[in-house]
């Protein structure tokens, strides 16, 4: 019967899988509905007061919302992904498999990674459904959005990995204001960065470390940019793509080796 | 080859908020379980018995010792398909279905593409959850996921069982299905470890059982010796409407219950006692030797000794 073939990638998969089914059946991408009547509300609203900044609110509101409703989610969720499977023991019945543990934290992230693609994919699609209904046509310019779109994922990757690692620590409401707060902090890491460059001695040191240690956030914003009609490099598309995918591998590692040690009570 | 080699497994856990201090959940065990065999590990409540499968489930780290099972390390993935475990009061994923975990689990536990669907629909019916099957767990009683938790325990055919109060939740029923699929697991030569606190079941379905108490093996012995040592009394049942009077002056203990009377006799006086329902002319039902009983022992093994008491007072606080 058991032909015990299955690798690690085809467990991550399954489990994968199974995080996202278990996402969208407890109703996540519920969120969408909000979003689309808080889109479909703004589109009618600027096509009315239209003043030739049509496309400038729809895409800033959009990408916006996108950007939050998804954080949230991540964040809300990412925290829950390793402590809720420990408090309600289904982990016990997984892990008694041959399964390890750090396949389990690479397949909960996945499956969160993957349900909010899916949502920002739908979510995309209202957004430039808005675009095509104030602007009534597409134009070229309109690609960087997926562009934007492209980071706001990146975003994403990053506050998943880091809700997983401080759920693999501590409580889930300190994980979700460690999150938050990190969520918060490394939106303005551009600017701690530049006081860093300011300031001199044992504060310039130390605002030195923290402005590289936060992940940046600012970097992956490009809302107002593309809103503006204005490319973007793909110098940056590259230096943010191998930087969103090196912190968020860090911010696993970290969690796999805390939860590869923890006793499950 | 022996199926589990426990050798000084030991479990502590710090407790306590600014001063940790280390709590003893498991004293050093050591324990060997054989291929093929039903073991029972009984204990109240607390005793130990979940840390230990936990341990060996690789759920919990030991603070000192190690196992073996089926001759690997116990965290071995090659050995874990091997393995199946019921855990205590079991919880699944509420957002699936009965159908969709097990198929779930079996691809997990590696079961091939081609005949899982199969398998999970003939596991659905061994435990009698076929009717369910495409219902949400969030729907499920207490009963119906312990069924589910053993269907899922031999879904992969497993070589080795943990289960961990198997029992628990069931009605007079489902027990004994569950007895039923126990006792067919050790015809299909499976090695089977279980944890309960119900005697009874224990001695049904067990080849030998393990005492733990307070973290302590306390006994380990073979069932049919524990429960065939004679006691050096005999039982008599016979028809009477009393109790002879010439009876009672032989020792022991009688009772009248409607028309029989169920008497304990020191053994010596046994043909006193058939002399005596010979003379009165009364019907004799059965004579059978008294035999000590898996109760007995188990009391027995967790009243404390002399020696024992002293330990207990010098390490108080055990048992997780």
């Amino acid at each position: 019967m058991n032909s015990g073939r299955t690798n690690a990638n085809a467990r991550i998969g399954y489990i994968a899988f199974n995080t996202f089914r278990e996402a969208v059946r407890d109703r996540v991408l519920y969120n969408l509905i909000a979003f689309a009547l808080l889109l479909s509300g703004a589109a009618i609203l600027v096509g009315e007061i239209s003043i030739d900044v049509e496309r400038l609110v729809v895409v800033n509101l959009g990408l916006t919302a996108v950007s939050l409703f998804g954080v949230v989610i991540a964040i809300f969720i990412g925290i829950g992904l390793v402590s809720k499977e420990i408090d309600k023991r289904t982990l016990y019945t997984v892990l008694s498999r041959p399964v390890r543990r750090w396949e389990f934290v690479v397949g909960k992230f996945f499956g969160l990674t993957g349900t909010l693609v899916v949502n920002t994919v739908l979510m995309a699609v209202g957004v430039f459904l808005a675009l095509l209904y104030v602007a009534h046509k597409f134009e070229k310019m309109d690609a960087w959005v997926l562009v934007a779109l492209y980071f706001i994922v990146l975003q994403f990757l990053i506050v998943c990995a880091l809700a997983l690692f401080f759920s693999s620590f501590s409580t889930p409401l300190m994980s979700a204001v460690f999150t938050f707060a990190l969520f918060v902090i490394g939106s303005l890491a551009e600017d701690l960065r530049g006081f860093a460059r300011i300031t001199s001695g044992v504060g310039g040191w130390l605002a030195t470390a923290v402005a590289y240690l936060v992940p940046n956030f600012s970097a992956l914003n490009v809302i107002s940019q593309v809103a503006h009609g204005d490319p973007v490099s793909g110098r940056l598309i590259l230096y943010n793509s191998v930087y969103a995918l090196l912190y968020s591998a860090m911010a696993i590692s970290g969690a796999v080796l805390i939860f590869q040690r923890r006793d499950l009570k | 080859m022996a199926a589990i080699e426990i050798l000084d497994l030991e479990k502590s856990y710090l407790v306590g908020f600014w001063r940790k201090r280390p709590k003893l959940a498991l004293r050093p065990l050591r324990l060997t379980i054989e291929e093929g065999e039903v073991f029972g590990f009984l204990g109240p409540n607390g005793a130990g018995k979940t840390t230990t499968l936990k341990l060996l489930m690789g759920l919990v780290f030991p603070t000192a010792g190690s196992a073996r099972i089926l001759g690997s390390d116990m965290d071995e993935p090659r050995v874990k398909s091997q393995i199946g475990f019921l855990p205590e009061q079991p919880y699944f994923y509420d957002h699936l279905t009965a159908r969709e975990l097990l198929n779930y689990y079996g691809q997990l536990s590696g079961v091939p593409a081609k005949g899982r669907a199969a398998r999970v629909e003939q596991m659905l019916t061994r435990v009698g959850l076929s009717d369910s099957a495409g219902m949400q767990l969030r729907k499920f009683s207490k009963g119906m996921l312990q069924r589910l938790g053993l269907a899922q325990a031999v879904l992969h055919d497993p070589k080795l069982l943990f289960l961990d109060e198997p029992m628990s939740g069931l009605d007079p029923t489902g027990r004994r299905e569950v007895r039923d699929m126990i006792q067919e697991l050790r015809h299909e030569g499976k090695t089977v470890f279980f944890s309960t606190h119900i005697l009874s079941d224990a001695e049904a379905l067990c080849d030998r059982v393990g005492i733990i108490h307070q973290g302590e093996l306390r006994g380990v012995g073979a069932v049919v010796e524990l429960t065939s040592q004679k006691q050096g009394k005999v039982e008599i049942i016979f028809c009477a409407q009393a109790v002879p009077a010439a009876l009672t002056s032989l020792g022991g203990e009688a009772r009248l219950s409607g028309d029989m009377v169920n008497a304990v006799l020191p053994e010596e006086q046994q043909d006193a006692a058939l002399e005596v329902l010979r003379r009165e002319r009364l019907k004799l039902i059965s004579l059978t030797p008294v035999r000590s009983s898996l109760e007995e022992y188990y009391i027995q093994k967790l009243r404390p000794t002399e020696g024992r008491k002293e330990k207990e007072e010098d390490r108080k606080g055990v048992g997780v």
